[in-house]
């Protein structure tokens, strides 16, 4: 077996390098009881939410409102639990220098780690169609709007995965990515919370008020949440997601050697 | 024949440190070079620009006729690199984290099963195959990354401390696999282990502070020691070079190839 005999490796295009490092790390979530834990608290809260705080069955109405209006806040610290060990990890164990000597691209693996956490918490979320089955066996709910929820469901947990993702590209330290994703989360809900826009509306400038409510995940969030998928709601979930992933990989390239 | 690493004058800032200051290596194939230096002399930071972890400030690194700015990802096909620590994801087995590599290399089905295999016979990790790598002791650990760096048996191996830590016996037979892997390889092995490099090298560049202090045979390495000097020879040797005492002279560049 001597070198140059031997074949040369074999040369990937950008998807299957992108696919690869995806499944390693879709895999990663199952090798550890992270999987579990956060599965099982996600759909207990989940329930707890909507039926003892949301009154799914005091409200007499055949639809998931009161399910889906707690995803943000239940995001807020689910999916940091789930962003923190992206990067954070591979820094501290080392594995970032391997990673990154491997034939692989900066954005193929910042693509396939996001995309793989992505898959993960959407399982989560779908692991909870059995209240689709009760809300739809109980009375006649309006299914295309469910389904909208659970896609503007999705798209929240992608951006603020997204957000996670870059935050933990910048510490080594999980616990602090995990502390400022929370509160990265937390101020982008808050921005559009009604209590804050109020408060606003007392003195600062329409526009400003305005202009602040539509940087909020929270008002493109409850836009879907009526059950229409709007244009400008798609295009805000998508953009902020590609710009996390972009300064992604910026934040990997900064911070890869310290 | 054509060097198969070509690096010319690399350099590497961090912030007001000038951690390699111009840097010129060329090593052929058949040709195993010993790469000496104290802690902190820009052993590892050199070895990481070679394999494309960090970006050099100035310079440029060719292997096997891939330039590393122009094709990262095409000239990271051209080698196996040991990361310092030999790092891997603690969770996985030794067999899930090879067939990652595998895939990663453009591998799949029957081929990257069978490299695989190969590579775990290469260096003996039958009996751990089964194991989650942090479970490893360090000698397994260690050899668990030479067998990711010698998967794909690449023309070019880069192995950053590859003994460091390992008991005497682990290290002879690391020694012995190197050898073996000679052939028509390059290989670029950091070490503070001054018979490693009588035993296993064809060549010595020791560097201080960034720069070049010797390049030539390990047996006019060993010439450079005092003269009163009868023990210990290579390490007098290394002291003579690396503390300024004696032989800190002009880089020999080039010259001392063989």
């Amino acid at each position: 077996m001597s070198a140059g005999t031997s074949a040369a490796p074999v040369a990937l295009g950008a998807m299957q390098r992108t696919a690869v490092v995806f499944r390693r790390e879709f895999r990663s979530y199952f090798q550890t009881p992270l999987a579990a834990v956060f599965l099982v608290i996600f759909l207990f809260l989940a329930g707890l939410f909507t039926f003892n705080i949301g009154g799914f069955y005091d409200r007499n109405q055949a639809d998931l409102r009161p399910f889906f209006q707690f995803h943000p806040w239940l995001y807020v610290f689910l999916v940091p639990a789930v962003s923190m060990r992206l990067w954070a990890e591979e820094r501290r164990t080392g594995t970032i220098e391997l990673a990154m000597t491997l034939p692989f691209g900066v954005r193929d693996l910042v693509l396939g780690k996001f995309l793989a956490a992505w898959a993960f918490t959407v399982i989560a979320l779908l692991l909870t169609f059995p209240i689709w089955i009760t809300v739809a066996w109980l009375g006649e709910p309006d299914h295309g709007a469910i389904a909208v929820g659970y896609l503007a469901s999705a798209l929240l947990g992608g951006s603020f995965l997204a957000i996670g993702a870059f935050l933990s590209a910048l510490t080594k330290n999980q616990v602090i990515a995990f502390v400022l994703c929370a509160v990265a989360c937390f101020v982008l809900l808050l921005a559009g919370f009604p209590a804050v826009i109020d408060f606003l509306r007392g003195w600062a400038p329409q526009v400003v008020v305005e202009g602040l409510a539509s940087t909020s995940a929270l008002t493109h969030y409850e836009s879907m949440m009526r059950g229409v998928i709007d244009l400008r709601d798609l295009f805000y979930f998508i953009t902020v997601i590609a710009a996390f992933l972009i300064l992604n990989c910026f934040a990997i390239d900064w911070k890869k050697s310290d | 024949m054509a060097s198969r690493i070509v690096a010319r004058q690399l350099e590497k800032r961090f912030g007001h440190i000038h951690a390699v200051q111009g840097i010129d290596l060329e090593v052929p194939a058949g040709q195993v070079l010993g790469f000496l230096g104290p802690n902190g002399a820009g052993k590892s930071t050199t070895m990481r620009m070679i394999t494309g972890f960090l970006e050099p400030t100035a310079g440029s690194v060719v292997l096997d006729g891939v330039d590393l700015a122009a094709d990262p990802i095409a000239a990271k096909r051209t080698f196996g690199y040991l990361p310092e620590g030999a790092p891997a994801y603690p969770d996985m087995t030794v067999e899930e984290f090879l067939g990652f590599v595998a895939q990663a290399r453009g591998y799949h089905g029957r081929e990257a099963k069978d490299r695989v295999e190969r590579a775990i016979g290469r260096v003996n990790l039958k009996g751990v195959r089964k194991q989650a790598f942090e479970t490893l002791s360090k000698g397994y650990k260690r050899r668990t990354g030479l067998a990711q760096a010698l998967l794909h048996e690449p023309g070019i191996l880069v192995l950053d401390e590859p003994t460091d830590g390992l008991d005497p016996n682990q290290k002879h037979e690391v020694r012995e696999l190197i050898k073996e892997l000679g052939g028509d390889r390059a290989i670029v092995l950091s070490t503070h282990i001054l018979e490693e490099v009588e035993a296993v090298c064809t060549r010595a560049v020791v560097i201080n502070r960034g720069r070049i202090v010797f390049d030539g045979t390990p047996a006019e390495m060993e010439s450079r020691a005092p003269r009163d000097v009868t023990r210990n020879r290579m390490d007098a040797a290394f002291r003579a070079m690396t503390t300024g005492d004696v032989g800190a002279d002009a880089p020999r560049g080039k010259g001392g190839r063989r």
